[in-house]
């Protein structure tokens, strides 16, 4: 009896067949393209020979392989049930085995209480996840794995989910960041996703078999998976046949089934379910109905066109205009009456540097001596490396390129939709200025260049891919979240028998439906305005632009240059400011100098305060550098504008309290002491706890600042992935208290947090309240020391006196002591906030006075920690910002109903501080929230509507462990600039935005 | 002689009786309330119609599905009280759809559900718009379910549809606001109709996997609930004891094959716990894979709810005689749930349910009771229970990114497994883009473990099938290369 064992993945097809002395016959590994029923019935016909004279038991695994199964009745078993059966059986030694796949993630804990896990539906990102940063990169996977092991530096890239990655990633490319490192990044975020995403709390240690095909081909990736998890070389097991174990998994499977196959049978099952797969997929309707509908559409948008001139027989004065988006390059050459002379758009691949270069070559060939470059302006995630290198003269935000851009292009355009590689910006007019942004969140980021990386995944260039969506018969529906969930929802589709036209559609549709309900949130078009201009490279897709006016049900204008509007806006500009500074030569490096142009990248950590940001020191011909991956102006050895900040503030006062504590610990050593986590709500009640413990004459231990390595420390803990950074950093904390190695730590839940009067209700919201169960249940080493984690509100302190007392009797506390402990708590916590207050009072004052604009970063207490907020407060100090908290004016404000349920305290004064900017000129809101805050769901719609409805600009940064500000610069320059801009308009003197 | 003051000094006075009136007015108001007075604001209110009593005459009150057996009686009660109630039956696509439309899109996806089910009803034109209501239960608490009814009036008022009246079924204070009226008798019903409700889902699961005809377990549940129905328009719904016997024998006729099923428990987030629309089905998909479902009923949820009241007192104040009342409308609960169990269990054809009170005992010590949004402990308690009642296998449904179910669900399975290294348990992540294929595998995996473990009491011995010899993986690898 043989034994023949399938195992079909999201990418690949592996199959093993096994004698009857359970020797290997035969194995493949090939690549299935989604054309599962044909590939298995191509490799079974393949092994007629060796079937022929024998009866064989088969069962079928993987997830891919589920609708095959069932279709053809032959036997299915679950893979990582078939994976522990074959690891059973090969290796048996082993404690915890890891299986990177194609799209899947596994870990099994083998011993000490045998678990499973999966990746989750949040966490995407591996094998297929490799493949897209090494399209990114512009290598091939083998070339990637190569670069990975001659790094120099690890940066930090966010390790949650493919996308996260991929937005740290970018500007790091952009950046001139070397390719070594990036590599070894990518891989460093692959293995960190899989301890934090699968361990979920438990450490992995012992013997580790690592599986898979991307663990058995990448050896770099090997490597930072040894050192993540610090294993003895002897520890880490990588079998030959890494990549087949599922397989083999599958044929012991079978071997415990009761039916048997001939060749034949097992021919023609194969040969009958190829019609029968059934699918779970939905169809749409076609895009067009037919070829003269879509003829009509060409028509009607051919009309939207920018003249063009010709550069070869033009005279006079030209302007020139660079975008270096995330994954391509766009430049526009326009003349003195703004027509184009000369366009580009390419690819960056992975480096803008070489592409700029050699275009600003060309076109100073072009150029002659009959035209005269009069200035050039650059905009993009490369704005300053580009400007640097070449000594461009202006630079600009994207946001006010593409809106100069479509405002030339269309004056009475109030609404403008931009959709490019990487992100998606879309804007209000009102008044000839920029009026609200909406930039997507990280999360749904990955738009354009999402369709670009899947149409090269299947071989097509993107304008066949688009070409083939048109007239697809039923585009596939796919939902309208993350791109990772459409990764698994398109193989879907393919396995239930959809064309690549129906995939392209689909793509197609569910971009702009995630624009349009994930990222604009609109229910109709009369929500966004009456001249739409919707630009990007993404909408020359005319898939993407019929299903957008679909959606919509509404005409909008897409000008013939969509991809280029960014460049062709700067270009724009560039004209503009130079008639407006009456200059007359460009600074532009000269064409002599620009051939000479070379550039050399070195990395660097900053040592100019304690965040130590990585920086990229980027060296140009003539001795010229530029330091990028600074958040502050200190990196660039700027002079710090030295704008008041309530946020630094507040830290200052942590971190002098965590002095005092220091001190009063050393000098008291005899006393009991008491840890507590400076985490979640501590960064709001720590001055009461702390005060607390010290008049009941403890030591009080505090766990310090956050750190990413901190967080690296507490990571092996986090049972759920989903939960916010602010949560996860926790786990860090508590592990930096046992370090200090205290015996008692303190952090106690609360249902209820303090009533200040001005919502429905007073709780807390259900990560903060509750927590400290999460960590009593999976930090492990809670339970050696005295983990303190009552039920105490700091709502009512005579309850919490008398519950602490009749609590800790083994403490030897008296009633008295607790109750005018808790008194004493509470005027220190008051004085500690009121003077918080008074800083922001005359914070706002001054910024009144001198006439600076003011931000208000309205969150939750914990965002003032450095890790969480990653010196977002700083960035806008650097821009010229007073920065101030949303609890700093929270009693300057009347309380008003608003049309939420106004039940948490700390969102409750987030609604007050939105009033109390809409009543000042000079002031903003930004609004911080982590990712993951279901809360925020509630209190951002909310905060928009109070803000739009009395003319300001609501503005939502969604902040996690991505470390990389670029996207976030863009929002707070486009603030800025419509602020000025506004300004502008009733101080017409003033001169115009940079 | 008085000299008569000239108009400069009238001026003078005048001027610092102003000024005195402006300090006044300084003190008398604080700069907030000033400023809100000086300087309003352009303020917005979602309008809000409330559901009138003359309403109740030709008004039909749309309500979303979530226990269809439960819901099926209280709307029978609810009709007789001479409420137009109907408890809406279209899923499918167009309901998610109108879902994402209109609500936030990392709102939960229960309320994305609620709402987007209601709205599929609104545009289904099946309904005069003028005479309809829609009903929405809350909660209330510290999780954002509590704002599903604000998120309804928003989303209604973004398509221009005020005009229809919501309204919010409060469960902790078990009445509504406005017009919509339960009366004391209408109330009692209700309760009884959820103490039958539970026992029919409770044996239903342990009759449909095992059912010899094809749809005799449905058969049965629709006679029941019809009679039932009828005994609500009567004083027969009061007499406990004879209708628990009544639901049991009823289920007893049917006739059940005698195989050995693993058996999942169904823990998790209420809605994702209950609705079919929000689970795909999980009940019926089970069965489809050769399991047995075990779904705890929802007088749990209810006790819980009550119970956190008391749990309150003890942690944040001191208890008040409104407790008092609680404790025993609380008191009375458990009565009834405790006689379903013994009904049951004295019979022992069938697996009883646990009481309230066992699964409080079974998170004793696990997590504590002072947990109450969303599930809470309840959902802890529940894990454990089902564990300790043989039940290993459970899926704990949950709405993706539910922020209580970080803690209860997912931050306690480590714990639940320390203390029982059996339980074979699996989080699932429920929302408008999860892939299906995704959820099936993960349960497919639950399940082929649970499958393992019953052959392992079977004490079939394992043997070895592979014999791979280390040269010939390498020379078949090289032949590859």
């Amino acid at each position: 009896m043989y034994r023949l064992g399938i195992d079909i993945g999201s990418t690949t097809i592996k199959v093993v067949l096994i004698d009857d002395g359970g020797r290997l016959l035969y194995s493949t590994y090939q690549r299935h393209g989604s054309r599962i029923a044909e590939k298995l019935t191509e490799i079974v016909g393949g092994l007629a020979l060796l079937l022929n004279k024998h009866e064989v038991k088969v069962a079928i695994s993987g997830s891919a392989g589920m609708s095959l199964a069932e279709a053809s009745g032959i036997p299915f078993v679950q893979e990582v049930y078939a994976l522990s059966g074959a690891v059973d059986e090969l290796e048996p030694d082993t404690d915890v085995v890891i299986e990177l796949g194609g799209e899947d993630a596994k870990i099994l804990f083998l011993t000490g209480g045998m678990e499973e896990r999966m990746n989750g539906t949040c966490a995407g990102g591996t094998g297929a996840f490799i493949d897209q940063m090494a399209t990114l990169l512009n290598v091939s996977v083998e070339e990637l794995d190569e670069l990975s092991l001659r790094h120099k530096k690890i940066y930090p890239i966010a390790s949650r989910c493919g996308v996260f990655a991929k937005t740290d990633i970018q500007p790091l490319i952009n950046q001139g960041a070397a390719k070594e490192d990036i590599a070894a990044s990518i891989y460093q975020a692959v293995a960190e996703q899989t301890v934090t995403g699968l361990a979920q709390g438990r450490r992995i240690e012992g013997q580790v078999l690592f599986l898979g095909g991307p663990l058995s081909f990448n050896m770099g990736l090997r490597q930072r998976f040894i050192e993540t998890l610090r294993l003895a070389p002897e520890n880490a097991v990588f079998p030959e046949m890494g990549q087949y174990f599922v397989a083999l998994g599958a044929a012991v499977y079978a071997d415990g089934q009761t039916e048997t196959f001939t060749y034949k049978d097992l021919k023609k099952k194969l040969l009958d379910s190829q019609s029968a797969i059934k699918g779970k997929s939905r169809f749409l309707e076609p895009l067009f109905a037919d070829e003269v509908e879509y003829a009509q559409f060409l028509d009607r948008h051919r009309r939207d066109s920018v003249p063009e001139a010709d550069i070869a027989s033009y005279r006079g004065a030209a302007y020139l205009g660079i975008d270096v988006g995330s994954t391509t390059s766009k430049l526009a050459l326009i003349s003195e009456n703004g027509n184009l002379l000369y366009t580009y758009y390419a690819s960056n691949q992975g480096n803008p540097l070489p592409i700029i270069k050699n275009q600003l070559l060309h076109i100073y060939e072009l150029l002659g001596d009959r035209i005269e470059l009069r200035a050039g302006a650059v905009t993009g995630y490369g704005e300053e490396l580009i400007q640097n290198a070449f000594n461009i003269d202006y630079g600009l935000v994207e946001t006010v390129a593409h809106f100069t851009a479509a405002h030339f292009f269309e004056p009475q355009v109030d609404y403008i939709i931009d959709i490019g590689g990487q992100d998606m910006k879309c804007f209000t007019i009102r008044n000839d200025t920029i009026d609200s942004i909406v930039l997507n969140e990280a999360c749904s980021s990955g738009c354009g260049s999402f369709i670009q990386t899947f149409a090269e995944a299947l071989g097509y260039s993107p304008a066949e891919f688009a070409k083939l969506a048109l007239f697809a018969r039923r585009p596939v529906d796919l939902g309208s979240r993350c791109t990772v969930f459409m990764n698994s929802s398109v193989k879907q589709a393919q396995r239930d028998g959809a064309e690549i036209g129906d995939v392209s559609a689909g793509l197609a549709i569910s971009v702009v439906k995630n624009a349009i309900y994930k990222v604009l949130r609109v229910h109709s078009a009369s929500e966004l305005g009456r001249k739409i201009v919707v630009q990007g490279g993404t909408f020359l897709n005319d898939a993407v632009l019929r299903s957008f006016e679909r959606e919509l049900g509404y005409d909008v204008v897409r000008p013939n240059i969509a991809g280029l509007m960014g460049a062709f806006g700067a270009a724009l500009y560039a004209q503009e400011r130079h008639k407006a500074l009456g200059k007359s030569a460009s600074s532009i490096l000269p064409a002599a100098e620009v051939a000479a142009f070379q550039h050399q990248a070195r990395p660097a950590t900053c040592q100019g305060c304690a965040n130590h940001c990585s920086l990229t020191i980027n060296l140009f011909p003539n001795g010229r550098r530029f330091i990028s991956g600074n958040k502050c102006e200190r990196g660039q050895g700027g002079k710090p504008l030295n704008r008041p900040n309530v946020y630094e503030y507040i830290n200052n006062k942590f971190k002098a309290l965590m002095q005092t504590a220091e001190e009063e610990a050393a000098a008291n050593p005899g006393r009991l002491t008491i840890g507590i986590p400076l985490v979640l709500n501590m960064y709001e009640n720590l001055p009461f706890w702390y005060t607390f413990f010290k008049e009941l004459k403890c030591n009080v231990v505090i766990s310090g600042e956050s750190s990413r390595q901190l967080y690296a420390r507490g990571q092996f803990s986090i049972p759920s992935d989903t939960v916010c950074y602010p949560a996860k950093l926790a786990h860090g904390h508590i592990e930096a208290l046992l370090a200090k190695g205290v015996e008692r730590i303190f952090y106690p839940c609360s249902s209820y947090n303090i009533d200040e009067g001005r919502g429905d209700k007073n709780y807390n919201c259900p990560v903060v309240a509750y927590y400290p169960e999460l960590l009593h249940a999976n930090v492990p080493a809670l339970k050696d020391i005295d983990f303190m984690y009552p039920y105490l509100s700091l709502n009512d302190r005579l309850v919490l006196a008398n519950r602490f007392y009749d609590l800790y009797p083994e403490l030897n506390f008296t009633l008295a002591n607790c109750i005018q402990a808790a008194n004493q708590a509470w005027r220190f916590y008051r004085s500690w906030w009121a003077d918080v207050e008074e800083y922001g009072l005359n914070a706002l004052r001054q910024a009144e006075e001198e006439g600076w604009n003011v931000v208000v970063l309205a969150g939750r207490p914990y965002h003032v920690d450095r890790e969480i907020n990653h010196s977002i407060d700083k960035m806008f100090n650097s821009l010229g910002f007073v920065v101030v908290s949303e609890r700093v004016l929270t009693d300057l404000v009347y309380s008003q109903k608003v049309n939420v349920l106004n039940q948490w305290t700390y969102h409750t004064r987030m609604y007050n501080a939105a009033r109390y900017v809409c009543r000042h000129e000079n002031m903003q809101l930004v609004q911080l929230v982590s990712f993951g805050c279901g809360l925020d769901a509630i209190t951002s719609d909310e905060l928009k509507d109070i803000l739009e409805r009395n003319g300001k600009i609501y503005t939502q940064l969604k902040i996690d462990e991505v470390n990389n500000l670029a996207a976030v610069k863009i929002r707070a320059r486009s603030l800025l600039a419509a602020m000025e801009k506004n300004m502008q308009k009733s101080l017409p003197q003033k001169s115009i935005i940079g | 002689m008085v000299e008569k003051p000239n108009k400069t000094e009238i001026g003078q006075s005048f001027q610092a009786h102003l000024n005195r009136l402006t300090n006044l007015w300084e003190m008398m108001f604080s700069q907030a309330e000033r400023e809100e007075m000086e300087q309003p604001l352009r303020e917005h209110e979602v309008p809000l119609r409330q559901f009138t009593a003359d309403m109740k005459a030709d008004y039909t009150v749309l309500v979303p599905q979530m226990l269809p057996v439960h819901f099926k009686l209280i709307g029978g009660i609810l009709r007789r009280q001479g409420y137009n109630i109907e408890f809406l039956e279209n899923v499918g696509y167009s309901v998610t759809e109108r879902g994402l439309q209109n609500v936030h899109n990392d709102t939960c996806y229960p309320a994305l559900l609620a709402i987007g089910q209601l709205l599929d009803a609104i545009k289904s034109g099946k309904y005069d718009l003028s005479k309809i209501a829609l009903l929405l239960p809350q909660t209330g608490g510290g999780c954002r379910a509590s704002n599903y009814i604000y998120l309804l009036r928003k989303a209604l008022e973004k398509n221009g549809l005020s005009h229809i009246p919501v309204i919010a079924l409060r469960l902790d204070r078990l009445q509504a606001e406005g017009g919509f009226y339960l009366s004391k008798g209408t109330l009692l019903r209700c309760l009884f109709a959820c103490y039958y409700g539970d026992m029919i889902l409770w044996l239903k699961n342990q009759c449909k996997p095992y059912e010899e005809i094809a749809g005799h377990t449905d058969k049965v549940v629709e006679i029941l609930t019809n009679q039932l129905d009828q005994a609500f328009a009567s004083g027969r719904f009061l007499m406990l004891g004879p209708n628990y016997l009544k639901i049991l024998n009823a289920f007893k006729q049917i006739k059940r094959r005698k195989v050995l099923k693993p058996k999942v428990g169904i823990v998790g987030e209420i809605y994702m716990k209950y609705a079919p629309l929000g689970n795909n089905d999980l009940e019926n998909y089970l069965i489809s894979q050769g399991a047995q479902p075990v779904v705890t009923g929802v007088l749990d949820f209810m006790l819980y709810c009550l119970n956190n009241n008391f749990v309150d007192a003890k942690l944040y104040s001191r208890p008040t005689l409104k407790n008092l009342l609680q404790k025993a409308l609380f008191k009375l609960l458990m009565v009834g749930q405790l006689a379903m169990r013994n009904v049951i269990r004295l019979d022992g054809t069938f697996m009883p349910p646990a009481t309230f009170a066992q699964v409080q005992r079974a998170a004793k010590g696990c997590i504590s009771q002072g947990v109450k949004m969303g599930e809470g402990w309840l959902l802890t308690g529940e894990m454990l229970d089902l564990i300790e009642s043989g039940v290993n296998n459970i899926v704990s449904a949950q709405p993706f990114g539910c922020l209580p179910n970080h803690i209860v669900a997912k931050g306690m399975i480590r714990a639940v497994k320390e203390r029982h290294p059996e339980a074979n348990i699996v989080a699932i992540d429920y929302d408008p883009g999860a892939s299906r294929t995704n959820q099936e595998n993960r349960i497919k995996l639950l399940l082929a473990n649970a499958n393992a473990a019953l052959q392992n009491t079977n004490g079939e011995a394992k043997r070895h099938v592979l014999h791979l010899q280390p040269t010939e993986a390498e020379e078949i690898e090289a032949r590859r290369a």
